[in-house]
């Protein structure tokens, strides 16, 4: 069966928990994890109400290949309506509680309501329970871990948890699991910490079996583990570098936003690129990268373990980072770095072990930043609004300290926790924020790959690069080779990346196996594994179906097709250097053939036939 | 020639996959806590560690037995639990000095690596080579335990895995 079939409902209000059968219609339907989640919250919230409010629902979801042997199988999401946005959240995350979870018997936990007081939710297998968390409130996420590993005396006790940022209400404050994989985007933690649930502790002894066909499965995961082995990316160039990989590519090609998205390429990139991370360090003659690491069952092993100098002016006098923790990944690098122009290799790792040790987002920090020290520069934000900060672009000094507020709630740091298109309507330049339905750009500039233009302004949770990656295609040329300086073809492959994506995000395995895997790696394991007839096109037509649900969501939510925008410098303001120097993003060439292409109206509306077509 | 798992920390990325086609092949089910294998994580030294039974030939757990529920397999030179002699009584893992014989509570018996009867799955899984099965007088055991012991801090390693022939499972317990 691949699915446990089992669901934990837990009432925060009442304290009640239950336990109910998975909807298996909606399973074949929806498959499981990002799309399968979104589905019972579309059917069981209003889209308009407050996201911050008990009348919001938050659900964590494992995949039906989590926990298996297929390779990356251990993600799961964490889906709410998100406080940032006011859109459909399905944030995603590695590490090892996802297979935990499912270990323990459950695919899914639906959080209701808002707990009186602070608890927490353990679970041993089918035993779950909310517990007082009065003494964790206002720890740390690496506090928190710490606490509960010694109260239950198990290094295998695996915990999802909020920091401090989320409870002092930053709007894009993540679930962290496992100390540094983040369900990070879109605020799934301000959420979180809004029901007073501190952490989800869980140990699943049960194990996850039950498939269709475990033979013909193993030898689907062993032939698709082949493949990856066999991948330029995901056989060297993930393990080597991280994700750090792509930023020296992307700087090169004139895709690189830096500060805050003035320019498309930084002088300072190499000195923070994956490259780097391998040198030792002038100072202790060490380099920041210690080794690789995997997420559970993953046989790339892109992950970043990091070890700072001892003596960089930010922990000199902290030895709680004086160990190894986890690593610059490619997109935090940029935004704390590119985007903010601080070339400094320590303080951006330095940045990133604050946003995993009270939980939030990088991208959206850094970029708030980013847009904060343009507001600085021109003189509309003062000292007065820092608090004695000098908020210049390139200064490590004032990222750290920003991080250090943020992480916290504190002075300008509670400002910064609002994200970028509070902050900078607050201080009326709105035009300032890079944002799309009020979430920040990742690190891969529209304007020199045309398709990203799209995929932002069209993706369901605000800009994002997981919701269709077309640089894969653009820049990588996977699976081939399209041009990023033309828009001809792109709503096609937009759309394309966006569906088959929806369904790698539902199924349990990682993304980034699609550096070498096309759905028809999936398809067979997904087919071995779970009941029903799993081919390519079912999960293509599953992932425009859940592509056309998220919409449907954001639409009764009140956004319409003018929030399928970019900012205006994006659009007017040409690039200044590389390749695509002169160039703007043409969104309007690509946007309404996109609605035609996904059935929508010219507004951008869901018709009957596609609702009839897809079954909605 | 008989065999030997060797384990190589220096080369885990702490994925697992060990752990789950270990559990698959003893227990139908992945299910890294019912594994033979264990991958250590040591999160501050940035560092990962596999560890299984070593066979030992004078093995404590076999001797320790009160009802010779531990025998040798002599084409393997793996100590193998009969789950049908096993009393569950636990000296087995109370005298084996590495901790790698433990208690399952679902089945009332211990369990501990049988090399899966001359084929182990844990190295056909290990994308990086981390697990081999190889000649016994190769088997590097010392090196791995001096190097789980080394100063966390030296140059960056990373572990890509191998390219590979497609292994075949067949289950046998």
């Amino acid at each position: 069966m691949a699915w446990t079939g089992n669901v934990l409902r837990v009432n925060l209000t009442t304290g009640e928990i239950s336990t109910e059968a998975l909807n298996q219609q909606w399973a074949q339907e929806y498959l499981g994890q990002r799309g399968l989640a979104t589905k019972y919250l579309y059917e069981e919230i209003d889209p308009k109400i407050d996201a911050l409010s008990p009348d919001n629902k938050l659900i964590m979801v494992t995949g039906p290949l989590t926990g298996t042997m297929a390779s990356t199988g251990g993600r799961y999401s964490v889906v709410t309506k998100s406080p940032l946005t006011g859109a459909v959240a399905c944030s995603n995350s590695g590490g090892f509680i996802g297979a935990e979870l499912k270990m323990a018997g459950w695919d899914m936990i639906i959080f209701e309501g808002r707990a009186p007081r602070p608890v927490y939710l353990h679970i041993e297998n089918e035993r779950a329970e909310l517990l007082p968390a009065d003494d964790l409130w206002g720890k740390s996420v690496w506090d928190t871990d710490e606490e509960l590993h010694r109260r239950y005396q198990d290094p295998l006790l695996r915990i999802s948890c909020v920091g401090r940022a989320a409870e002092q209400g930053n709007l894009y404050a993540g679930v962290i699991n496992d100390l540094h994989r983040a369900a990070g985007r879109s605020g799934v933690g301000t959420v979180m910490a809004s029901k007073h649930l501190k952490a989800v502790a869980c140990r699943g002894t049960k194990g996850v079996g039950n498939l269709k066909d475990p033979m013909r499965f193993l030898q689907a995961a062993e032939q698709a583990k082949k493949v990856l082995a066999d991948s330029a990316v995901t056989g060297q160039g993930l393990p080597q570098y991280g994700t750090q990989v792509l930023m020296n590519v992307i700087n090169e090609i004139g895709a690189l936003p830096t500060h805050n998205m003035q320019e498309v390429q930084f002088e300072g990139a190499s000195k923070i690129s994956g490259e780097a991370m391998h040198e030792p360090r002038p100072t202790d003659h060490q380099p920041n990268l210690t080794t690789n690491a995997a997420c559970f069952g993953c046989t790339i092993a892109c992950g970043r373990i990091s070890t700072m100098d001892k003596g960089h002016f930010t922990i000199e006098n902290k030895p709680q980072y004086w160990g190894a923790s986890g690593g610059l990944e490619y997109e935090a690098a940029w935004a704390l770095g590119t985007d903010t122009g601080v070339d400094d290799l320590e303080t951006l790792t330095y940045a990133n072990y604050l946003c995993n040790e009270d939980g939030f987002d990088p991208i959206t920090f850094g970029s708030t930043v980013a847009a904060a020290m343009e507001l600085y520069e021109t003189g509309v934000i003062t000292d007065e609004d820092t608090g004695g900060i000098e908020l210049k672009f390139g200064s490590a000094r004032a990222l750290a300290q920003c991080a250090e507020l943020t992480a916290k709630g504190e002075g300008f740091g509670k400002i910064l926790g609002l994200g970028s298109k509070r902050l900078c309507e607050k201080y009326r330049h709105p035009e300032l924020s890079m944002t799309v339905k009020g979430q920040e750009f990742p690190a891969y500039d529209p304007r020199g790959i045309q398709g990203m233009g799209l995929a932002y302004a069209t993706s369901n949770r605000g800009a994002c690069h997981l919701r269709g990656y077309t640089v894969a295609s653009e820049v990588l040329g996977i699976p081939e080779k399209t041009d990023p300086l033309v828009t001809d073809g792109k709503p096609e492959l937009v759309k394309a990346f966006q569906d088959a994506t929806a369904a790698v995000d539902s199924s349990g395995l990682c993304v980034f196996t699609t550096f070498a895997w096309t759905l028809e790696d999936i398809a067979p394991q997904l087919d071995a594994a779970c009941e029903g007839d799993w081919t390519a096109d079912k999960l293509l037509e599953v992932g425009e179906r859940i592509w056309n649900l998220e919409r449907d969501f954001n639409l009764r939510a009140g956004l319409t097709g003018k929030d399928d925008t970019l900012p205006k410098r994006l659009r007017k303001d040409a690039a200044k250097t590389g390749p695509a120097k002169g160039m703007v993003n043409e969104l309007d060439k690509m946007l309404p053939h996109y609605y035609e292409i996904r059935g929508w109206t010219p507004q951008g509306e869901l018709t009957d036939d596609t609702r009839r077509r897809l079954g909605l | 020639m008989l065999r030997a798992l060797q384990l190589e920390p220096a080369k885990c990325t702490g994925c697992q996959q060990c752990e789950l086609a270990c559990s698959y092949e003893n227990e139908g089910v992945f299910n890294p806590s019912k594994s033979r294998i264990k991958v250590f994580t040591f999160h501050h030294e940035g560092r990962f560690a596999p560890y299984t039974c070593t066979q030992c030939d004078e093995a404590w757990c076999m001797h320790a037995c009160p009802v010779e529920a531990i025998t040798l397999n002599t084409a393997t030179g793996a100590k193998e639990v009969s789950d049908v002699d096993c009393v569950g009584c636990k000296v087995c893992t109370i005298a084996c000095p590495f901790g790698t014989v433990n208690y399952n509570h679902d089945t009332g018996k211990v369990m501990k690596c049988d090399l899966c009867g001359g084929d182990p799955w844990c190295a056909k899984a290990c994308p990086t080579g981390a697990i081999t099965y190889v000649d016994v007088d190769n088997a590097g055991f010392e090196r791995m335990r001096a190097w789980a012991q080394q100063s966390p801090q030296g140059p960056a390693t990373y572990n890509a895995p191998r390219p590979k022939d497609v292994a075949t499972y067949t289950r046998t317990n």
